[in-house]
């Protein structure tokens, strides 16, 4: 590989713009204001391409790509709000239903091209990968040509490079030498970090501003990196939990090893100044215990208590990487009926029946030769397609029971059937006793989220890489005054990368305080915009 | 030369890093075990009040039927099922069918109404159902006399089905 | 909830409104006087630039007051209503013009950023002002953060597009290619209708002006929907209750999902109308295209110092809108809702913004992108902001709609 040797003896790479020492521009024809964006290092995607490798390299390294890979993804992502994405609708909906039903031919076309699962499509999921790859190429690319070019300069520069800055200038003074000592306490006193060479001062300011916008590349890669990790097994969790007030249960998706119990939900409401408007809710609550089971076959129970958490909204449970949210309730279900065994004539009472929804017994015995026995329980009454009497579900929404009763007089029993509202007695029989309702007791039941997201750290420093590199890169700046005598004059050049009109008023101070006789309306060589 | 073997090196990273984040992503299951796998172990009562155990029946076949009184595809195949235990109880063969969360008295009162003879277990609080991955029920599981998953269906059986897995597990 | 704390907190922001109102008086003198000679305009522009500023400046610590005190009485950071949040957008849109302004110590900008401020609290007054107690998922301090530090950033965007704007005005000339004046006019109709928007508002609130339908909304539940403007649009089989009042001419689309979407869309066509008649008969009035009349006002500023505050206000936002928009609104939705990115179209449009905003700065890196290109996008990017903020709520439903918005 062929080099390229500057008269100032440094050895730069192929493809230098300026030396990396002394700035000394290689094209020698041009006289324009140097383009210093690389300090015009070597870029490794400047040059031709000859290789397959240098064209993927070239390619991804081009910040035109890498802007256009932005615009698509920004042009792409607004599609996918333009009818809500498929988790957005109901869960049950049949989305190539749903979308034309909806929203008729627009929906149909949205939900053939696959927008309704947008951002979890492989080609969104490719665009942000090529994003991805773009940035780390073109950090790569222009940030290691950068670093060494800041690292191999020197104080004294090449008469030419001064000259072709957009501030410089030049101007002949007594003492050449005493100007330069004046001007380095001076841009001692602005605070710059002031090297001296043979007959020249440099002074430089916030050079790590310049390595910010690689630190947000390397945090949006971390977060990338995050994000693909939640693919991976065990790495996120997204499962539900319903809980009634006072019951225990594992945790979905941990094989048993954690239980979790609510010791009761409850909602507050915020206090109503008129009677017309709807309840605003003020706080949904579940007081959990959250347990870690010793036993290590399923079904089996040896219960540790580990963490005690009132969960609410905006405050979950959380233990080792397994979070708690509180999401859903469900008020009032019903958990046990008190019946009374009731003499149909005489309206006395015998005694009473406790049931539990959950979990009946199969008999219940009043004493005094009175039984009340449970032949048959439906918690979620329905008559199923051959009009036979089924459960719904295992949920006690409509409890239906068929009773015997047994009483003294009549051991063989009478039959009577149950439901909420009325009591249909077994046909063929004129029941002397009736069980009438007496009481309801209601329970509440919680529905929590149950998450594990082991990438979170991840995602977090990512983005904390982020805010790091924004702010360095754009609340600081790098900024770099040279002057130095040449052939009798003190030639004056200035650079920083952005915002010149703050940065040319601080070179105005340092020729007000040094008393340089520059004038300094001729210093800005930048011809004004649109003018 | 090095820069050049730098980028390769670079490019061909990344190039990995997407392709197994790819595979990673679209062969991803959600199952806790797959067919070929070792059952998990567990501990359930019977209708009785007994614990029985899984490896228990270590050495004979075991079929494992996830079910509910309240799922009118498991009330259908119920009976097959109970023709078929009859068939094979004395080859070797247990059934054990796991009633998903519902009453000692609903599953007993079911039992009695369907004559049911095998062993009716129950999973009160889900946590075997949750350890299986049970998603639509009824599910089975055909378990050989080592213990291992030889097959799991996820629809309800008629008398040949049953009769085609067990064939399969018997010891 | 302190009822007089609430009610001074109001009294303030309505003293920051006046105030901003006589800084823009202060500001146009500025800009006006052209035919005296050079000095005397010079001491003039001086004296009352920074008259203004300083009226300015005492009308953000009263907007500052206000938000303060709203807090106090309410017990909740003043962030969770479209009238709170549009309120804190106006702030931040003024500390921003105050952030620059002492970067800078440009007045002028004070001529096309205060008016922005007053439209948007003349916009905000429009909606319902009654603190309203907080829902369960909104009780949080990420809430106050994510909202406060996003407003703070898109207020700096504003100024960016301010700058952006006067730029484009100041270099405007025949010289320019066809689609950018052409583009320039139709940025000048929308600020009319934003204009009339507002007047419309405030013009039939004043006069309690009041129709009533009862429809099925968006989520297929009964409601009554009270429009404050003439029904133009209805909604879809609506039933009038007010039918003393003017007859609707058409019913609104149902795929327009936001919350009372038929009364927004209503307003949306007032405005557009209403907007578009104020811009022709100024046209035709000023004989010459807005931006070229307004031109002349903005000689005295130099370009090249526009198209910097332009960018300076942009990359002074972009880092505090990723801090709000991005990294406290990804802690708060893990908290809350147990994942950090959920993919709801607030959020898509969050980032859609950053995205757009990050282009940019990209752009600018290269040669050619600076000046008026820049400058375009720095118009775009705030358009993007405020459709963001308009649209979104308005035809599409999801966990960021504004109860009252």
């Amino acid at each position: 590989m062929s080099t390229l040797k500057c008269e100032c003896g440094h050895v730069n790479p192929v493809g230098t713009e300026l030396c990396e020492r002394c700035g000394k521009p290689f094209d020698e024809k041009d006289q324009g204001i140097l383009y210093m964006r690389y300090e015009g290092a070597a870029l490794r995607s400047r040059k031709k391409n000859k290789t397959f490798v240098d064209y993927i390299w070239n390619f991804f390294a081009s910040v035109k790509v890498g802007v256009g890979l932005l615009v698509i993804t920004l042009i792409v992502s607004m599609f996918g709000t333009i009818y809500p994405q498929q988790m957005y609708i109901p869960a049950t909906a049949d989305p190539y239903q749903y979308y034309p039903d909806q929203y008729g031919f627009a929906g149909f076309l949205y939900v053939s091209l696959g927008f309704h699962q947008m951002y979890s499509s492989w080609w969104y999921i490719t665009l942000l990968l090529l994003s991805g790859i773009s940035i780390v190429v073109s950090s790569i690319d222009r940030g290691i040509p950068l670093y060494r070019s800041l690292k191999n300069q020197q104080v004294r520069r090449h008469p030419r490079f001064m000259q072709r800055q957009r501030i410089s200038g030049r101007v002949v003074v007594d003492d050449p030498e005493q100007t330069l000592a004046n001007v380095a306490d001076v841009l001692k006193s602005m605070r710059y970090k002031v090297m001296t060479g043979e007959k020249a001062v440099m002074g430089e300011k916030n050079r790590f501003s310049r390595w910010g916008a690689y630190v947000v590349h390397l945090g949006l890669i971390v977060l990338l990196l995050g994000a693909l990790l939640r693919i991976l097994p065990g790495f996120s969790m997204d499962q539900y939990v319903w809980i009634r007030d006072g019951e225990t249960v594992p945790v979905p998706g941990t094989e048993n090893k954690y239980y979790i119990k609510s010791e009761g939900f409850e909602v507050e409401f915020y206090e109503q100044n008129d009677e017309e408007g709807p309840l605003i809710p003020e706080e949904f609550r579940t007081e959990a215990v959250l347990y870690e089971n010793m036993a290590t076959q399923s079904g089996q129970r040896e219960l540790r208590e580990i963490k005690r958490h009132t969960i609410r909204v905006n405050d979950p449970l959380r233990h080792e990487g397994l979070s708690f949210y509180q999401s859903d309730y469900k008020m009032n279900e019903f958990s046990q009926f008190t019946f009374a065994l009731t003499h149909q004539e005489s309206g006395e009472e015998v005694g009473l029946v406790e049931i539990d929804l959950f979990d009946p017994a199969s008999e219940y015995d009043l004493g005094n030769g009175f039984k009340v026995e449970l032949v048959e329980y439906y918690p979620d009454f329905e008559l199923d397609a051959k009009k036979e009497p089924q459960t719904k579900s295992p949920i006690p929404n409509n409890p239906a029971f068929i009773f015997r009763v047994i009483t003294p007089d009549n051991p063989a029993g009478e039959t009577s059937m149950v439901l909420i509202q009325q009591t249909i007695v077994a046909p063929g029989a004129e029941n002397e006793y009736a069980l009438k309702i007496k009481n309801i007791a209601f329970n509440n039941v919680t529905g929590l989220m149950v998450r594990t997201e082991r990438s979170l750290p991840i995602i977090y420093f990512g983005l904390a890489l982020i805010m790091l590199g924004l702010v360095i890169s754009f609340y600081w700046q790098h900024k770099r005054i040279w002057v130095q005598e040449q052939d009798g004059a003190i030639m004056l050049a200035a650079y920083t990368h952005k915002n010149w009109f703050s940065f040319k008023q601080e070179v105005e101070r340092l020729i007000d305080l040094t008393g340089l006789p520059l004038d300094k309306r001729t210093l800005d060589k930048e011809v004004p915009m649109d003018e | 030369m090095r820069n050049r073997w730098i980028r390769i090196i670079v490019l061909g990273v990344i190039f990995l890093a997407v392709a197994s984040a790819f595979i990673a992503a679209y062969t991803a299951d959600d199952s806790p075990f797959d067919v070929g796998d070792l059952a998990p172990d567990f501990t359930l009562l019977n209708l009785d009040g007994e614990p029985v155990s899984l490896k228990d029946f270590r050495g004979q076949g075991v079929m494992l039927n996830f079910w509910a009184t309240n799922c009118p595809p498991c009330r259908e195949e119920m009976p097959a099922i109970e023709r078929q235990y009859q068939q094979y109880k004395d080859k070797g063969i247990q059934i054990l069918a796991i009633n998903i969360a519902e009453s000692r008295l609903v599953a007993s009162r079911f039992k009695d109404r369907y004559d049911l003879t095998f062993p009716i277990l129950l999973d009160e609080d889900r946590s075997v159902t949750q350890r299986y991955g049970i998603i639509p029920i009824p599910t089975s599981f055909f378990i050989d006399k080592d213990g291992y998953v030889v097959a799991k269906v996820q629809s309800m059986m008629t008398d040949e089905m049953i009769k085609a897995h067990l064939e399969a597990i018997v010891p | 909830m302190n009822e007089q704390l609430i009610s001074y907190s109001s009294k303030s922001l309505l003293i920051a409104f006046f105030l901003y109102l006589v800084a823009i008086v202060f500001f146009v003198i500025t800009i006006t006087g052209r035919r005296m000679e050079q000095e005397r305009r010079e001491a003039l522009k001086q004296k009352w630039g920074r008259l203004g500023f300083g009226v300015a400046a005492l009308g953000s610590i009263f907007h500052l007051l206000y938000w303060i005190l709203r807090w106090v009485g309410k017990g909740s950071a003043p962030v969770s209503s479209m009238f709170e949040f549009m309120s804190l957008l106006a702030l931040a849109i003024v500390l921003g013009y105050l952030v620059i302004y002492w970067l800078y110590r440009s007045t002028a900008l004070g001529v096309f950023t205060l008016p922005l401020v007053v439209s948007l609290l003349g916009w905000a007054a429009v909606f319902d002002k009654t603190p309203q107690p907080l829902i369960p998922a909104l009780q949080s301090h990420w809430l106050t953060l994510h909202v406060s530090v996003v407003a703070l950033g898109e207020g700096l965007f504003a100024v960016g597009f301010a700058a952006g704007l006067m730029y484009l005005i100041r270099t405007v000339d025949q010289d320019n290619p066809l689609w950018h004046r052409r583009l320039l006019e139709i940025c000048m109709a929308l600020i009319f209708m934003l204009i009339a928007f507002i007047g419309l508002s405030i013009l039939f609130t004043a006069m309690g002006y009041e129709a009533q339908f009862n429809y099925v909304n968006e989520r297929g539940q009964e409601q009554t929907l009270t429009y404050t403007l003439p029904p133009v649009v209805g909604p879809k089989d609506g039933e009038y209750l007010t039918p003393e009042r003017m007859q609707p001419l058409v019913e609104a689309p149902t795929w327009l999902k936001g919350r009372e979407a038929p009364r927004k869309l209503n307003t949306i066509v007032w405005s557009v109308v209403v907007g578009a008649l104020l811009y022709l008969v100024i046209r035709l009035i000023s004989k010459k295209p807005i931006a070229e009349r307004l031109k002349s006002l903005l000689a005295d500023l130099s370009p090249a110092l526009l198209d910097e505050i332009c960018y300076r206000a942009i990359i002074i936002a972009f880092p505090i809108f990723t801090l709000g928009g991005l990294v406290f609104a990804m802690i708060w939705a893990e908290e809350a809702w147990g994942r950090f990115w959920g993919w709801d179209p607030k959020e898509v449009w969050a980032l859609i913004t950053w995205l757009f905003y990050a282009a940019y700065i990209h752009l600018r890196l290269g040669r050619g992108w600076h000046g008026a290109k820049s400058a375009w996008l720095a118009v775009l990017g705030f358009i993007i902001i405020m459709f963001n903020l308009v649209f979104v709520n308005l035809v599409i439903a999801g966990l960021h709609s504004y109860v009252s918005g």
